[in-house]
Parts: structure tokens; sequence; C-alpha cells
């Protein structure tokens, strides 16, 4: 089982399931595929910290857990410093002859809620100092193990149970935090940006992340069904028209350079991605015009500094 | 020492648990019965289906079995019945079916 | 051959930490317990030790990072006080409940507001069901002592416990004291390398803490605290290793001229070696009072302290924290409870003073004691009573 690969084209994707079947998330669980597919691409030697949020449960509801690879529950706040941790004691106990040398992916995991907003600062204090680890942040735009509250990675006018749309409130009244352009700004080795609508991209940047020395960013954009309000079988379709309509670019930063990933000659109305998402279903024509303008706006912004800085 | 492998968790006692913030099982989750929640279940065409694997790669829960003859089956004791598969297969080979009653 | 050196509680502290050969160091400053990460960095950056010193951005972060690190197979050290253990605290539940034996020095730095620097254990109290094995130390020998025993204690396969060495701020952190200091051979002898029978292996994936419910949390619960409880006879153990090999013995409670003593007082920290000489001057006037000092504060040390009481009529407990509200401080509502169900026939008083780092004098010891005998014998009005506190 172990080691066999499956071809798609020139992609070779490992067969074996480091996230076993039988975990308790929802039916279409963009963040699920995720770390299905990362796992794929990282391979047996690697360690998962997952800090509260769907994914501290659902693969680990004692006695089942989901995990064929070392995973630890982390405090909310702390993915980022626990993997630090275990990274530094691994590089000084080969480096102290205690151990013998080997290449071990630290990975952490976690959500927008502990990464934009509680960890944010042990992130940042990680990168900072350089440790040898890969953070994926699976952004699905709110809090939704508890109940969909908003984080600051909740999209403009979107209705959360914190931010709930109603008589006089559009729901979000701020716009998403750019967690990414805030980790590029810690000058990292590698940051990007990623969706498992597009899973080699997505394998590839893990794979890539994990490799490079130093630490890592992926911001993962992972469609969430049950908190934004769409049917379950949407999550692949959603997740493709939040790229297509410049609503979640896809690029990469390496060593401050920047590549877009995929470049249409022309994006999608931001309407087709709204419209379909029950988050989304209050919103007017004008608020939807102020949010196409919006992101017409960064992802010009966007275009801007890829050909200032491009790879 | 960590929970032992036989033991239901009305049976364990402090003494089993130590280290019971520990598991030594992995991927003991395969026991869990996911294919129970499920409403609707794929069906695959196979005079369509060209062995892609696209409908393996995409799915969530890994619930789909890659065959030695090339197909991919989904594995009905974890299927949730999310109905992605069908949206991601290039050949329309795959529909959901309302979910039997038992 | 061992040496004889003047130190500070901190340099005591980073000495033991450098002669353990720690791994991993991952800290923060605040005052008063900068000198121990400082002489840490100096080690390792000088090649006197080799360990990776992770400055992180926050005492959350510290104890994280410790954790990530000793759960990996590293040995683990670092150093805080007051607001940073109040920081770390979240972080300190799940170390123990994890099973791993971190060892941190607390500079015992009172509770801010108001704003200070100064030491009282205020600090320390809050970590009272943490979960941790937590010692005292009177004087910066017994911080090295104690440091370097933590080690072994911590990392012994019974007990996988992580361990606080609380050393008072400033009196003991920033006070030079002779301290002797053995020789590495010595503390290799004493020492074996650390290896926890669950680190993190992916030759051996193991899933480190999972959603747990109703239906078996107790149990997990119930076997920490018997493992801790358990820990105090290890405990004892390697105090008989250290002071075999060493010359130096300790025990959870040290009695000090308690022979024939009717009252005794009892006290923890720095300020013990004042009531030392407070008891002193009293024997010398021909009373009969004796002096008890806490060491082991976790587990608590029950039967050692049924024994060190046993010819006493009358207790007297000094404390240097308060418990808002509560039934007197810490130590003192604790060392009351736990003669409730051995001792009720004692007369109990107890004190609490030296806020903040408010120092107390000889005479204030004799004082409390005298102060203390009385509202032992007579009760009090009050919860508790206070010595050297303007009322």
């Amino acid at each position: 089982m172990q080691g066999e690969l499956i071809k798609f084209g020139k992609n070779l994707v490992a067969k074996d399931e480091l996230l076993t079947p039988g975990h308790r998330a929802c039916q279409g669980c963009g963040s699920g595929l995720t770390i299905r597919l990362s796992l794929k691409a990282l391979g047996k030697d690697t360690i998962v910290g997952i800090p509260a949020g769907c994914w501290a449960g659902v693969g680990s509801m004692y006695p089942d857990t989901a995990w064929r690879i070392p995973w630890m529950q982390t405090l909310f706040e702390n993915a980022a410093a626990q993997m630090s941790g275990i990274e530094s004691a691994y590089r000084i106990l080969m480096d102290k002859g205690k151990m013998p040398e080997r290449k071990i992916n630290c990975v952490a995991i976690a959500g927008d809620g502990a990464t934009n907003d509680i960890g944010v600062a042990a992130l940042s204090g990680v990168l900072e100092r350089g440790h040898d680890i890969l953070y994926i942040c699976l952004d699905n735009e709110a809090y939704m193990n508890t109940g969909i509250q908003r984080s600051s990675a909740t999209p403009y006018g979107a209705s959360t149970s914190t931010t709930p749309a109603g008589k006089v409130s559009i729901g979000q009244t701020t716009w998403k935090k750019n967690m990414i352009e805030i980790v590029a700004a810690h000058n990292i080795p590698y940051v990007a940006s990623a969706c498992p609508s597009y899973p080699f991209d997505l394998m590839n940047k893990v794979k890539k992340g994990a490799e490079i020395k130093g630490p890592a960013y992926i911001h993962v954009f992972a469609p969430c069904p049950t908190g934004w309000r769409v049917p379950p079988d949407s999550t692949i379709g959603i997740g493709r028209l939040a790229v297509e309509t410049g609503v979640f670019p896809l690029y990469e930063v390496e060593n401050g350079r920047y590549k877009l990933n995929i470049d249409r000659p022309s994006l999608k109305p931001v309407e087709e991605y709204l419209k379909p998402q029950g988050r989304f279903r209050h919103l007017s024509d004008t608020d939807i015009e102020m949010i196409q303008k919006r992101v017409s706006e960064e992802y010009n912004k966007l275009k801007t500094k890829i050909a200032c800085f491009a790879a | 020492m960590a929970e032992k492998k036989t033991k239901a968790i009305s049976e364990l006692t402090w003494r089993d648990m130590r280290f019971g913030n520990v598991f030594t099982e992995p991927g003991s989750a395969v026991r869990y019965k996911t294919g129970d929640w499920r409403s609707q279940r794929p069906v695959v065409d196979r005079e369509k289906c060209n062995k892609c694997g696209l409908c393996w790669l995409y799915c969530p829960d890994g619930a789909i079995t890659p065959l030695d003859d090339g197909y991919y089956e989904p594995d009905l004791y974890f299927c949730k019945g999310c109905g992605i598969c069908p949206q991601v297969c290039p050949k329309k080979a795959i529909t959901m079916i309302e979910e039997e009653e038992k | 051959m061992s040496k004889r050196i003047a130190l500070e509680g901190s340099f005591a502290a980073a000495e033991a930490a450098r002669m353990a050969d720690v791994d991993v160091i991952a800290a923060y400053p605040i005052t008063p317990q900068t000198h121990i990460i400082e002489r840490l960095a100096d080690y390792v950056a000088n090649g006197e030790l080799k360990a990776s010193y992770i400055p992180v951005e926050s005492e959350h972060s510290a104890m994280s990072a410790c954790y990530g690190a000793s759960a990996a197979g590293a040995r683990t050290f670092t150093a805080t006080a007051s607001q940073g253990f109040f920081l770390m605290h979240e972080v300190l539940h799940w170390v123990s409940a994890m099973r791993q034996p971190v060892i941190m020095a607390v500079c015992n730095r009172a509770v801010a507001p108001p704003a200070n620097i100064w030491g009282d254990y205020s600090d320390a109290m809050t970590a009272r069901d943490t979960g941790w094995i937590q010692l005292f130390a009177v004087n910066n020998q017994e911080v090295f002592d104690f440091v370097l025993s933590s080690f072994r204690i911590g990392e012994d396969p019974r007990v996988l416990l992580p361990v606080m060495v609380h050393l008072d701020g400033f009196t003991l952190s920033h006070v030079v004291e002779p301290v002797i200091l053995p020789e590495q051979e010595e503390v290799n002898r004493f020492l074996p390398p650390y290896q926890h029978p669950y680190a993190i292996d992916p030759d051996n994936p193991m899933s480190y803490s999972m959603v747990m419910g109703p239906g078996i949390y107790a149990e997990i619960k119930k076997a920490q605290d018997v493992t801790l409880r358990e820990s105090k006879e290890i405990i004892l153990q390697a105090w008989k290793e250290f002071g075999d090999i060493f010359g130096r013995y300790y025990s959870p409670i040290e009695s000090y001229k308690t022979e024939g003593a009717k009252t005794l007082l009892m006290s923890t920290g720095c300020l013990s070696e004042t009531a030392k000489v407070a008891i002193d001057r009293k024997r010398d006037k021909g009373e009969d009072v004796g002096l008890i000092i806490l060491h082991l504060w976790r587990p608590f040390p029950f039967e050692e302290l049924y024994q060190a009481i046993k010819d006493a009529e009358t207790l007297v407990v000094f404390d240097r924290c308060i418990s808002l509200g509560g039934p007197g401080g810490p130590i003192i509502s604790e060392v009351k409870s736990a003669l409730f169900d051995k001792r009720k026939d004692i007369k109990f008083a107890g004190l609490i003073g030296g806020l903040c780092g408010r120092n107390l004098s000889v005479e204030q010891f004799e004082d409390a004691l005298d102060k203390g005998r009385e509202i032992a014998e007579k009760g009090s009005e009050e919860v508790f009573e206070t010595i050297g506190i303007r009322e």
C-alpha cells in the first residue's frame, strides 16, 4: 500500500490515506479534502499540530483517530509555537547526536480564526525566528466549529452568527484581513495561496513548502458548505469561482518574488461567486457592486505587485 | 500505560489512563461508519468511466477505493453522500441516487 | 573537585540547567527572571551549552515551545515570573496532563496591579491545581540543587511530570550567596539521559490529546492526580540519591530546632532563614519554639507535615501570599485543611506578610510567633492576621 502512486498526467499522487476515512467532518468538507491531499504530498515523515477548530476534533474524537501520522492537538493560539518547539528539538537533538539525522516535516494546520486572530502573534514570532516549519491556514472564513462566528477572515457582507445580516446590518462590516500579505511581509522563503479545487497546484505547493528550509506558509481557501450555506456537492465549484472571479487569486511569493499561478484574460463577475451562497443571500445589487469594486482593486494591486517583484 | 486496544470506554478505569491523553492506535477511525450519514449515494456507470481517478482525488473522506482493474468504487461504509464526485467526473459517469430504504 | 563560588540565585538556576545539558530553552524576559535567561544565552553563544535557544515572543509561546520540544524528546528548561507566569497559565495544564517533564524556574513576583517587580508567592499560588510538581527554595544552594534534581525527578519514567522551582524574586534571584557547584562527572552520574516512552516518532505514530467527554475525562484526571501524589516517593528517592552523591540531603519539610518545641512556626522560601534566627533568639530566651520549612508544595507532603508537628501543640503558619476573599493565605488554608483530619487538637494561627518583597526582620518574626501564639490560644475575629502590614 505504502509508496504506491496514482498517475494523473505528469502528477503522481500517493495512494496511501494518511488521513483515514471515518472522520467526522461535514459532507463535502473543503478543509478535509485539503488535509487529505496535503498529507499525500507530505508523506509519512510528518508531524501535524492542529489547534482548536473543526479539525481539532473531527479527526480525533476519542477513541477514533483518523490520523496515521503523529498528530497533536495544540492550544488555540499556539500551534505555530508548539511546532517550533518540536522543530527546534529535532534540530538540536540531531546536532548533538542524540537522534539520527532525518527529515521530518513539522506542519501546523490551523483555521482562519486560529491564524488571523488569536494565534497571529505566535505565528508572527515563528516566522520572524525562521523555524523550519510549514504552516497551512485552512481559511473557511469564520469560526466554523463553534457555530459560524465571524473571524477577521470573514469577507465583507457575509452573514455569520456574530455578524448576522439584519434590519440594520449588512453582516460583516469590515474587509477580510489579508493574511497572505502580512505573512509575506515577514520575508520568509515561501508564501502561497491555494485551494483544494486545484488539487495538483495545492499538493505541489505543500510539497514545495515542506522541502524549503525555513518557514513556509500556505493559505488555503477551504470552502465550508455548512457555514457558507451551499449544498455539500458545491465545494469544488465554489472554490473555482473564487479563483475565477479574482476573490481568491492563486499566487506564490518565493523569497520576495511574486508569481501568479492562474492568470485569466478576464475575471468572471463577483456576483457569480456570491449569488449561490446563503451567507450572502441578503446582499443588494449596490452591495455587490461595492464588493466587485473592491475585489477588482485588490486584484489590480496584486497584479501591480507581481509586475514589480516578478519571479 | 496508554489505553488498551480491546477495552470499551465504559470498561476503562483510571488505572488504564495514566497516559490517557496519548492514543496509540493510528487510524482507528476506520471502524467508525460514516456511511450511516448519507441520504443519497453515488453509482458509477462503468460504460462511461474512463478510470481517470478524479473522483478518488476529490473525495474529502477518501471514501473511494482504487480497484486493481483500474476502476474506482465508492466505499459505502464511509461515503457520506456529499455529491462531489459526480460534480468533478469529466465523463458524467457518476449519478447520485436516493439511499434505499433499509 | 566541587567548588564553592558566589552566585546569585538566577545564575545558580542557569548553571544547574547548563550542567544538566538541557537541549531546548524557550524563554521570554521578565523581571526578575532575566538574569537566568541572559546567562543561558551567554552559555549557548559561547558554546558552553549546546542547546536550541528560542527567544519567543511571549510566555504563552515559551511554554508551548517547551512542551513541543519535550514531546519531541528534548530536555527543556524555561523561567518566568508573575505576569508571564499568568500568561502561560493554560499551557501549564497542557504540559502536565500530557506528562512532559518541562523544568521551570519561577522567580516569584507579586501579581499586578499595582505594577511592581518584587517578590511574593501570588504568582506561584495560582498554579496550585495545574498538576506540576512544585518546590520552594530557601537559598541559592537550594535553587541550584532543586533545579538540578528536578530533571531527575520529572524525567523519571514513573513520574514524567513537569517541575517548578520557586525562588523569591530579587531576594534570591539577585542576591549573591555562596553556592557549592558539583563536578560535571557527578552530575552525569546523578542524571540519566532523557527518554520519553511516548516521544513523537513518525515510525510510531500516535495522537496526542484527542477530544474526550464526560465518559472518560474523570478517569484521566484521577490518573493524573494519583501519578502526581505517587511522585512523592520518587522525589524522596531522588533526593536520597542526590544526598549520597553531592552530600546535601533534602526533605519535603525541613525541621529546624523542633526538638521539644510546643510551638512551631511554619515558613516557606527565603524568609525562612530570617525566621531561623528568630527561633534561635527565642530558644536562647528559653522558649520552646521551633521552625518547619515547606520545600515541597505539590504534591502536598501530608505525612511529612504530620510527622514534623507530632509533638507540637501550636502551629503558626506564615504565608507570603494573600488569597482575596478566601480562608486566609493559600499555604495557611491548605495546612489548616490538612490538619482538620488528623490534628483537630492543634491550636492554629495564620499570618500573612512580606507581600511584594516587603522584608521582615528577625524581630518581626519573633513578634509573629508571639502574636501567632496569642491568636491560636484566644482565636481571632479575622479570617487571617497580618504581620508587618499597616492596619
